[in-house]
């Protein structure tokens, strides 16, 4: 309890960026041949930042939100999470830094399917090692906080689309994130289930909560306050509307975007 | 994560794939079983032939015509009652000299008749052995030196040829030749697959005219103490060689064969608790196979788990503690399994059982480490698995 308090002070006084990715690549080895995911990508996200990621299937969305929240480390280029440079964390630190850093959303929910809906929100702070009293208060909470006190011990086949992605949103937030990251929040929802649950994520991130939403949908990415596209691993546009939340160090990427990208972007 | 809460974790896994964790449970569980019963009925066996060979009475020396070697063929007595002599001289006390002419018999009494172990002895024979008499009296130094016709029924010979009726004074044949009975031997029961109650005894001199022979069998002398009995076995051995140069003698302890038949037995329940060892082994195989395919099918679970900050260790811990479970459950199923088995071999057949502490700790003790040894694979790629290929596995 008295960790996770101190850890919660300590980001309200933080001042600093909650990510910066400078110039980072991300390349996979499949069968001896290198495969760029991501050629070189600049991103800062400020606490209380609301960001959509866009781009089509295999623009590299995907494997920069997995850098972003500590999943994968890049090939070449600096990423400080946290304040914490991950080129210095060892596995057990990355899990630690994910852990009391990022909460992590997905289009597929990942829920646990044999553990109720409390459970599920609990399991986080299962790998801080907190009591499991102290577990269910915190899940109960944040459970309510989504609108789901009264399905605490459903399981996941027994509740709706919608409401396995609030229990997932739930347990993303029972760590109490620096950034809440959302990998198709609403790929596997009805328009109107989605709907509401981008307005539970913006009311989240109206209490403070920076939220990182990767998407493919340009209407869900236009909810956003600022956008970047990507293309290709690279980074071909950003939103000129939310350019006030950019970072102020600019790269060539930011900057200089291939010409034919843009063209080509949609 | 706590490792209450890594127990709790494996302890629903395992329900989750109920019939699967029987199924592989069984394996460890016939192992442990088999290790279990196979050494309790070994161990049962070797107390008793321990028990009867100490029945046969402690600082006994069986001194016996020929080298007690495997394969050593059996050398035709030279010994007669003139070599006793040699032997009283050096143990110093005819009360511990016993010597034994034997041969098997018809006795009839009446018309009923039995098959016996006829045994020619002297009258020091009860002192030397354990035997305890149930009536009458035992054969007396006047008896053998006189070759007295007189006998001592072993109980199932006295029960066969006089039923409920007091044989004391009665007469019977051996060999077709008359004797009295005098007395009648306290039942013993068997011995080393011998009925030790169908033995009658006469005086050693009426058995050699019996049998037209002037030799006996062996000696067997009670030693004064147990310290003196190897040096007192050689001595007589000496004393019979020097009057028979041409024959080995060999002088044998009841340790001596306590420690041949205890060595055969150990041999032989090792062996035994190796091939179920084998069995154990293959469960174990069984409960690693089964925990990569439980890796495979919860790689989601795994990236879910990592994605929300288990580390590498959290995860090998969870799938180390599912197999151990497996296995230590498995375990305590064969212990008891193992145990009524062994109870049922020792009440239902001649063969004996005895548990022992040891054997429990060990089949305990292996069916855990089993559990971790064949864990240790599948939770180390469990550990390792990268998160966003985890995530992503269908």
């Amino acid at each position: 309890m008295t960790e996770c308090t101190e850890r919660g002070e300590g980001r309200e006084g933080v001042t600093g960026p909650a990510i910066v990715a400078t110039d980072v690549s991300r390349i996979y080895q499949l069968e001896g041949v290198s495969v760029p995911a991501l050629r070189g990508v600049s991103l800062t996200v400020e606490p209380g930042d609301y960001l959509a990621i866009v781009g089509t299937s295999g623009s590299g969305k995907s494997t920069l939100m997995h850098l972003l929240g500590g999943l994968d480390r890049p090939t070449a280029g600096t990423l400080v999470i946290g304040g914490r440079d991950v080129a210095t964390l060892s596995a057990p630190e990355m899990a630690r830094l994910r852990n009391e850093t990022v909460g992590f959303v997905f289009q597929s929910f990942h829920l646990l399917a044999r553990t109720t809906a409390l459970d599920n929100v609990a399991l986080p702070l299962v790998y801080r090692g907190m009591g499991r009293r102290e577990r269910r208060e915190r899940a109960m909470a944040m459970l309510q906080r989504v609108g789901l006190a009264h399905r605490m011990n459903h399981r996941p086949n027994q509740m709706s689309g919608g409401e396995q992605q609030r229990v997932a949103i739930a347990r993303a937030l029972v760590t109490d994130p620096w950034v809440l990251l959302a990998d198709e929040p609403t790929g596997n929802l009805d328009s109107a289930t989605g709907q509401s649950v981008l307005s539970l994520l913006e009311s989240l991130n109206a209490d403070g909560v920076a939220v990182v939403l990767v998407t493919h949908e340009r209407d869900v990415a236009a909810r956003a306050r600022r956008q970047i596209v990507m293309r290709d691993g690279l980074i071909v546009a950003r939103d000129p509307a939310a350019s006030a939340g950019w970072s102020s160090a600019g790269t060539p990427e930011e900057s200089s975007a291939p010409p034919s990208s843009v063209e080509a972007a949609p | 994560m706590r490792l209450a809460e890594a127990w709790r974790v494996a302890l629903d896994a395992l329900r989750a794939n109920r019939l699967r964790s029987i199924l592989t449970m069984l394996g460890v569980v016939i192992g442990v079983a088999a290790v279990v019963a196979l050494v309790g009925i070994g161990t049962g066996t070797k107390q008793l032939i321990e028990q009867q060979v100490e029945g046969l009475g402690s600082n006994l020396l069986v001194v016996v015509p020929g080298r007690l070697e495997a394969g050593a063929t059996q050398t035709a007595s030279p010994l007669t009652l003139e070599d006793i002599n040699s032997v009283y001289r050096v143990v110093g006390d005819r009360s511990r000299v016993a010597v034994t002419i034997s041969s098997g018999e018809t006795v009839r009494a009446g018309s009923k008749s039995s098959f016996v172990s006829m045994q020619g002895v002297f009258e020091t024979t009860p002192s030397v052995f354990v035997r305890h008499l149930d009536r009458g009296a035992y054969l007396t130094r006047a008896d053998v030196n006189t070759a007295r016709r007189v006998a001592v029924l072993g109980a199932s010979v006295a029960k066969q040829l006089f039923g409920d009726r007091d044989p004391i004074g009665r007469q019977i044949t051996i060999g077709g030749v008359r004797f009295r009975v005098i007395g009648t031997f306290a039942p013993l029961g068997q011995s080393l697959g011998v009925d030790r109650d169908a033995e009658v005894h006469i005086p050693v001199t009426a058995a050699q005219r019996l049998l037209g022979t002037d030799r006996i069998d062996g000696i067997a002398i009670r030693a004064p103490d147990r310290d003196t009995i190897g040096q007192l076995g050689d001595d007589i051995v000496a004393a019979l060689v020097k009057r028979h140069p041409d024959t080995d003698f060999s002088a044998v302890t009841q340790e001596q064969i306590l420690g041949v038949l205890g060595s055969i037995l150990g041999v032989l329940t090792g062996v035994l608790a190796a091939i179920a060892g084998i069995s154990l082994l293959v469960g174990g195989v069984g409960v690693s196979n089964i925990m990569l395919v439980s890796v495979r099918e919860r790689t989601q679970e795994i990236g879910l788990r990592k994605a929300v900050g288990a580390r590498p260790r959290d995860i090998g811990i969870q799938f180390l503690l599912e197999a151990v479970l497996l296995t230590t459950l498995g375990g305590v199923i064969g212990m008891a399994l193992g145990i009524s088995a062994a109870l049922l071999v020792d009440r239902l057949s001649p063969v004996p059982a005895a548990i022992t502490w040891w054997s429990l700790a060990l089949a305990f003790g292996v069916s855990a480490g089993v559990g971790i040894i064949f864990g240790v694979v599948p939770a180390q790629r469990a550990g390792r698995l990268d998160p966003v290929v985890a995530l992503h596995t269908e």
